[in-house]
């Protein structure tokens, strides 16, 4: 133990040859951030030209859900993929009964939860001409689902399996069917008719929102909900997960 | 051109102590953690560069589109290999410094 101990204070050799090595490349790096050339045009100013035919007025967002539709579309697949490898894994390690939860508590979650899905939904709608959208009215849905989680309301175990998994595969599939109509109707993957894309675009960041918030709750939950069908038949999954975690 | 200096060495050094960190440690959640700061680093410096002063042209959206892609994606894969961690950590009767277990083994306690 005291050998570990010792470890930790003072670095060997080799952690001291890592940490000169780590000390020239910062130095490199910064060395090279020192002489980029201050005002490189960068891709703001074709931004600004194409702005009106996006159909939104935040630049962020026209990027996001428009010039580089793809990319988004791409990174809500990427939440869904760990979702799915994180309910492969584990059950979530939720306590059967409800436990007695303070009163404060279940006042502070009744009063905050209304309050952060209003803000995420505004943070959604404002995506189109202010800083917002999808990812943080999402994220703020994701916290409204972590304080209930926090505060042991088993509202992801109760939740129906299907009106779960309809919820978290609304965005990415709705983010599909929108670009592959766009596909049949102008040849292009992500090219929204004209005119239309200012709601289709809504349309996408509301979906997007709710299986964001919904896939980050489940991913803090920490594994798929117990008491599913499927489990039943298949006792021999259900592993250590009963003693809970460490 | 000070801030962004400012920023991007502030970024410099989270992605030096990351890298860092995540080569000298074992412990699987000291590395989860060293490359959330190696990519919090990443970031402020891609925020940094794209800085333009209030009324000095338009901003440039594209690398703030991309932290803001790179942050749900981290948090993701940050969720995911905390939850592989935690399944190492339950499956073998080793703990994740590499000891042996003082309680009972994972395989016993289930049904």
């Amino acid at each position: 133990m005291s050998r570990t101990r010792n470890r930790h204070k003072r670095l060997d050799g080799f952690q001291r040859l890592l940490l000169l090595l780590i000390i020239c490349l910062i130095t490199l790096l910064c060395t090279i951030l020192w002489t980029i050339p201050g005002n490189t045009p960068g891709l703001a100013d074709a931004v600004a030209r194409l702005q009106e035919l996006s159909g939104v007025e935040s630049p962020v967002t026209a990027v996001l859900l428009n010039f580089r539709g793809y990319d988004t579309m791409l990174e809500v697949m990427v939440l869904l993929l760990a979702v799915i490898g994180a309910w492969s894994l584990t059950r979530a390690p939720f306590s059967e009964q409800m436990k007695n939860t303070s009163p404060v508590l279940m006042g502070v979650v009744r009063l905050l939860a209304p309050l952060m899905c209003l803000v995420a939904s505004y943070l959604v709608w404002q995506g189109s001409h202010l800083a917002g959208g999808a990812f943080q009215g999402g994220a703020i849905f994701g916290a409204a689902g972590v304080l209930m989680l926090v505060a042991e309301l088993p509202w992801l175990r109760v939740t129906p399996a299907r009106l779960l998994r309809i919820g978290l595969v609304l965005g990415p599939l709705l983010f599909v069917g929108v670009a592959l109509f766009c596909l049949f109707l102008t040849g292009d993957l992500m090219g929204y008719p004209e005119g239309a894309a200012s709601w289709l675009i809504l349309i996408i960041e509301a979906a997007c929102a709710i299986s964001i918030g919904l896939t980050l709750a489940s991913l803090f939950a920490g594994g798929r909900p117990a008491g599913e069908a499927r489990e039943k038949y298949n006792p021999a999954s259900q592993t250590c997960d009963e003693e809970g975690r460490p | 051109m000070i801030t962004t200096l400012l920023y991007s060495l502030t970024g410099l050094i989270l992605f030096g102590m990351g890298i860092f960190t995540l080569i000298i440690h074992s412990h699987p959640l000291r590395k989860i953690l060293a490359v959330n700061v190696m990519s919090t680093g990443v970031f402020l410096i891609l925020i940094a560069t794209a800085y333009t002063p209030l009324g000095q042209g338009n901003i440039d959206p594209v690398p703030h589109a991309m932290v803001l892609t790179g942050i749900v994606v981290s948090v993701s894969v940050t969720a995911l290999a905390l939850i592989l961690a935690c399944r190492v950590q339950e499956t073998s009767n080793l703990n994740l410094l590499g000891r042996k277990k003082q309680g009972k083994v994972p395989e016993e306690s289930s049904k």
